[in-house]
């Protein structure tokens, strides 16, 4: 029953740990496949986190705080499209500019209204996305193995873990079998050809910067509303960049990267989970050691693992009509 | 007179101080296959970006179909009935043939019935014009031929009636460039108007009705083919009369400075491309090696450059022999008087993100001459790129300028000068005039001659056949790896056709 139970509940959290990390990693595949690099991602999701837990706290709502969130995120995230779309910048240093920005502006601005050290006052359970419980979870946890399965790993989730997973098969679908999605690759691989074809290169791209404003917005507000009650300064962590190192992982693949997102987020659980319990034969392990986890086998993974993970063509150049 | 499909009134078009398109007045009849000449730079591609509204002229009227057309985007061009094949291909590399051929003219927001639309769209496309390619391949895995056809499809699938083309034929084979003459006389036949613009007059002359020749941005002459000649065509090009043919005396062959012996070599993939090859080249001689692209020329050469390596055989350089084996030291190979000219300018000549004079010594910049201890010395550098750009008339003059500003005759002649001034023994050129104009054809051409006059060993390789047989003192002919036949200069262009496509072998194993 123990292993068992162990088992389940590191699954159970692996998921709730992957849900920032897929909604980021899904958010910079729409920018990347357009041909537009985001390492802003972790920027435009600290962001996100900041204005939805203030909006939450304030006029108590989540749903409020949810929009907040995404509106502000689009808003960093068409900065981002302003400076490497219209004026042709260089995306990364655009990018890192957004990381700055929200890192600053969010203490600064959470201690002039909240006055709680750059922290947003704790939200009330009224103001969070609850967990939702299925129908029947509870009559059926006490069956044997299917039963917990059901009550802790599929219901009981807040709903934007729901959200989460279910943007996995659409945002295959819209890829690959929407009239946006083909144009979406096709820019991101050839944009001249996509000018050539009559349509607007500029207006196309800037559709995709807006798709990934709206998700990692809803990436922060679920850090600051489900994962946590409220902002904390620098609560991202740099989940933004294990996002990007997830993408490159996924190849750049909405399902792939499901599953890198998942990997990311059973390492993390894992090394939650075996602080301080010693392991078998190796004795006790340091924690800081197992936080370390993930980010070595980031690095391993990406190092020699993924074979050739070959990026948009058109990635990060902005597009000028040739002569 | 046919009715006109498009008609140019006074388009005038600048960048800056440049008078791109000056007064253009010009007829395109429905249901003709018309060429535009001119070397480039002449204005021919501005002419037909404002055509297909890349830009919008200052000045002037377009009428198509008789109609005044106002065309201010790539749309209103593909609603008129434009199409555009064009230079470098408009392709997503990674999608297949039936998602590039929707792309943008897809029937509604989701793709399942736009594809099976363009599914059956393209197989009557396939019976009326004989264009046949998978609509399921992917189209970085098409030949160049194929995947040109592919562009035709998508402007075809616009319900495009006037098709221009620009520059089609520079990458494609001969063989591939007859099977789209082909596929344009039909489209003429089936009543479609088709605008080739290119700079080689023999295919303005095999294929065109009626031919405009610009220069300067201006159009100086409209011509019907049949009553014109290339030595007319060329004259009205340059604004000069122009040698077509290159004068030479008899050869005066020396010693042996570059022999071949046994050479095996192959491709990446594992492919025997050089199969057994010897030859000598001697002092003051060109040999000329003919052949249909993709028979071994490319990997002999770049065998003999010591690019590739060879799996067996020798090369020797003035009698001593170079190590093939491995990839050897390009420049050592220069220092023992080896220059190579490249096939690929773009790729393997040239950096075209660096300026003319960093171009002008790249390989030799080592050389004692061009430093001042660890540092280059760059007023020297500059002073030897403007004696060059002197001696071989690169134009614009300007040794600071981006080289990849430069047309492609003018960056052809800059890796000419680069090697041809470091007085080799031996010069190994690939094809080298290829996507150069007529003016510059003339002068690289003279070059060549003066090296071998000069007593040089010239090994040339080259795809076009009046380009081997004009320089050429013997002619080697390379099929499917392996030299085939030896010719001398006078070799009629049938003979050497039938040894090109491997009848001879043929004939002398039966």
């Amino acid at each position: 029953m123990d292993v068992f139970n162990i088992v389940i509940q590191t699954l159970d959290s692996t998921i709730r740990l992957s849900v920032p990390l897929l909604l980021a990693c899904l958010a910079g595949l729409y920018s990347e496949r357009s041909g537009i690099f985001d390492i802003g991602l972790e920027g435009k999701m600290l962001a996100g986190a900041f204005a939805s837990a203030a909006a939450a706290s304030v006029f108590h709502s989540a749903w409020l705080g949810l929009g907040m969130g995404i509106l502000i995120s689009v808003g960093l995230a068409l900065v981002h499209g302003f400076a490497s779309i219209t004026h042709r910048g260089n995306q990364i240093v655009s990018g890192v500019a957004i990381n700055f920005i929200a890192a600053g502006s969010t203490i600064i601005l959470g201690q002039a209204w909240f006055q709680q050290g750059g922290r947003t006052p704790a939200l009330a359970p009224s103001e969070r996305f609850e967990a939702i419980t299925f129908p029947g979870a509870t009559a059926l946890r006490e069956v044997p193995v299917l039963g917990p399965i059901y009550a802790e790993l599929i219901s009981g989730h807040s709903l934007l873990v729901y959200v989460a997973f279910l943007a996995v098969p659409f945002t295959w679908w819209v890829l690959f079998r929407t009239r946006f999605g083909l144009r979406l690759r096709a820019v991101g691989e050839n944009p001249a050809a996509v000018d050539t074809a009559g349509i607007s290169v500029e207006w196309l791209r800037y559709r995709a910067v807006i798709c990934t404003g709206v998700l990692t917005g809803i990436a922060g507000a679920y850090l600051a509303m489900v994962q946590n009650a409220g902002f904390v300064k620098d609560m991202t962590a740099g989940k933004g960049f294990i996002a990007l190192a997830a993408l490159i992982f996924a190849k750049w693949k909405p399902v792939n990267a499901m599953f890198a997102c998942l990997l990311f987020g059973f390492l993390d659980a894992l090394s939650i989970r075996l602080q301080g319990s010693p392991l078998p034969f190796i004795g006790r392990v340091p924690a800081q050691f197992m936080q370390a986890l993930p980010y070595v086998l980031t690095v391993v993974l990406l190092a020699g693992f993924i074979g050739k993970a070959i990026p948009p063509k058109a990635g990060g150049v902005p597009y000028v009509k040739e002569r | 007179m046919a009715k006109a499909a498009i008609e140019l009134v006074g388009i005038n078009k600048s960048f800056g101080p440049v008078h791109a398109n000056r007064d253009i007045n010009l007829e395109v009849a429905k249901g003709s296959i018309h060429g535009i000449v001119g070397e480039n730079g002449a204005g021919k591609s501005t002419l037909m970006s404002i055509l297909y509204g890349f830009y919008q002229a200052d000045s002037g009227e377009i009428r198509v179909g008789g109609k005044p057309a106002s065309i201010r985007s790539s749309n209103d061009a593909i609603a008129a009935g434009i199409g555009m094949v064009h230079q470098h291909f408009m392709l997503v590399d990674n999608f297949t043939v039936l998602e590039n051929v929707i792309l943008g003219a897809e029937s509604n927001a989701l793709l399942n019935s736009s594809i099976a639309k363009a599914r059956s769209e393209l197989l009557r496309l396939e019976r009326e014009y004989g264009l046949q390619v998978n609509p399921d391949a992917l189209v970085e895995e098409l030949p160049v031929g194929l995947q040109q056809r592919v562009e035709i499809l998508k402007a075809l699938y616009r319900g495009a009636e006037i098709l221009i083309l620009d520059e089609p034929t520079g990458v494609l084979t001969p063989a591939e460039a007859d099977h789209l003459f082909r596929i344009l006389k039909q489209l003429k036949e089936q009543g479609k108007t088709v605008v080739l613009i290119t700079h080689k007059l023999r295919e303005i002359m095999a294929v065109t009705d009626t031919v405009s020749v610009m220069r300067q941005g201006t159009v100086v002459a409209t011509r019907e083919t049949a009553r014109t000649t290339v030595e007319e065509l060329a004259e009205l090009m340059v604004g000069r009369r122009v040698l077509l043919r290159v004068q030479k005396d008899a050869a005066t062959p020396g010693e042996v400075k570059l022999s071949v012996r046994n050479l095996v070599v192959k491709d990446s993939r594992g492919v025997t491309m050089v199969n057994d090859v010897s030859f000598d080249v001697r002092a003051g001689e060109i040999v000329g090696i003919a052949g249909v692209a993709g028979n071994g020329q490319s990997e002999l050469l770049e065998a003999i450059a010591g690019i590739r390596h060879a799996v067996s055989g020798s090369v020797l350089l003035d009698g001593k022999p170079l190590d093939t084996t491995g990839p050897a030291d390009p420049a050592k190979l220069r220092k023992r008087g080896l220059a190579h000219v490249p096939e690929d300018r773009h790729h393997v000549g040239l950096v075209l993100a660096f300026e003319e004079n960093e171009n002008s010594i790249l390989g030799y910049h080592g050389q004692p001459r061009y430093r001042k201890g660890p540092l280059l010395d760059v007023s020297e550098i500059l002073a030897d790129a403007k004696d060059k750009i002197e001696k071989y008339d690169i134009r614009p003059p300007n040794p600071r300028l981006k080289t990849a500003n430069f047309s492609g005759g003018n960056q052809q002649k800059i890796v000419l000068a680069r090697e041809m001034e470091q007085d080799p023994t031996v010069l190994v050129v690939g094809q080298p005039t290829r996507g150069v104009d007529v003016g510059a054809i003339e002068f690289i051409h003279r070059r060549l001659i003066a090296m071998r006059d000069a007593g040089k060993a010239v090994l040339l390789v080259s795809v076009e056949l009046d380009e081997i047989r004009a320089l050429s003192d013997r002619i080697l002919v390379m099929f499917d790896g392996r030299i085939v036949g030896e010719r001398g200069p006078d070799a009629s262009e049938a003979e050497l056709g039938l040894l090109m496509a491997g009848i001879e072998q043929k004939e002398t194993v039966a």
